[in-house]
């Protein structure tokens, strides 16, 4: 059940650095055809990269605050996932300071009757001089009844 | 591959449509490598049927990803703003996939595009939606 105190929770900071080797890994899990992902010393990400925050997210204790919205595994899936490039995207060898926060809760009546429980998570990613550089958000939906399928 | 250039990112232009499949549990597993959601409903068959599940459920982040690539791929990782991603219905092994997308919009004082993307499944059933913006003007 959401936990809809968990607004503005924010998560300690943690630092993601951007590998090729990583870029070459998600490029060929993501099908691309670019070949620069394989054969550039320094390629950019793909689009949907920066989902591997997570690997840096858990090695900081309290980086992360989603586990604070306490969305149900069973009734809670993955609903929209966004990515901003305030620029050309990161490239390989580049240092980024991450931050998450849950922006926000929210309710909506599904379709089919029963609430559906919204929850945001932004992470801002910024470069050594505090640029902003890049934005996720996560948003997760719960609903009344177990989900026919997850993201 | 030659990427697409400006007088060429009409609205309306699409890139060639792409087909995956049929999906594999080593598409799954090697994508939650890449990725470190290792949610075990996406590979471990005995959790996803305690789960109420035929099966283990396709990770809906490697269609999104590899939907977001066709598009990428075509105009440029450089060139990508934004990123859009939104579920419809899930992905099962075995499912045959078919990406395609448009540009959708142009904005010649900015130099950007926007493009849509959709992946169905064999049954014609939408199972994520794309959006992106691509700039043209401030590649480094």
């Amino acid at each position: 059940m959401v936990d809809k105190a968990a607004i503005g929770a924010v998560g300690e900071p943690f630092v993601v650095d951007v590998e090729r080797g990583k870029i070459h890994e998600f490029a060929r899990a993501t099908k691309s055809q670019h070949g620069g992902y394989f054969s550039s010393p320094n390629p950019r990400v793909p689009p949907t990269f920066l989902t591997t925050q997570f690997f840096w997210e858990e090695l900081v204790p309290g980086a992360n605050p989603w586990d604070r919205v306490a969305m149900s595994q069973e009734r809670g899936m993955h609903a929209e996932q966004e990515y901003v490039f305030h620029g050309p995207p990161p490239k390989a060898g580049d240092r980024l300071y991450a931050q998450s926060r849950i922006e926000d809760i929210f309710e909506k009546q599904g379709r089919r009757g029963g609430t559906l429980t919204f929850a945001v998570m932004v992470t801002e990613f910024r470069d050594a001089d505090g640029r902003l550089v890049a934005e996720a958000r996560l948003t997760g939906v719960e609903t009344a009844k177990p989900p026919e399928g997850t993201g | 591959m030659t990427l697409l250039d400006w007088k060429e990112a009409v609205c309306g232009a699409q890139p060639d449509a792409r087909h995956l499949g049929p999906l594999t549990r080593t598409d799954f597993v090697r994508y939650q490598g890449a990725s470190g959601d290792m949610n075990p409903i996406h590979h471990d068959e005995p959790f996803a049927v305690a789960a109420g599940f035929d099966g283990p459920l396709g990770v809906g982040m490697f269609p999104a990803g590899a939907l977001a690539n066709l598009a990428a791929d075509w105009i440029g990782p450089d060139r990508v703003r934004r990123t859009k991603v939104r579920w419809k219905a899930p992905v099962w092994a075995g499912d045959m996939l078919a990406l395609s997308g448009e540009i959708v919009s142009r904005d010649d004082d900015g130099k950007t595009v926007d493009v849509e993307l959709v992946c169905k499944n064999q049954d014609e059933v939408v199972t994520c939606q794309v959006w992106m913006t691509f700039a043209f003007g401030d590649v480094a």
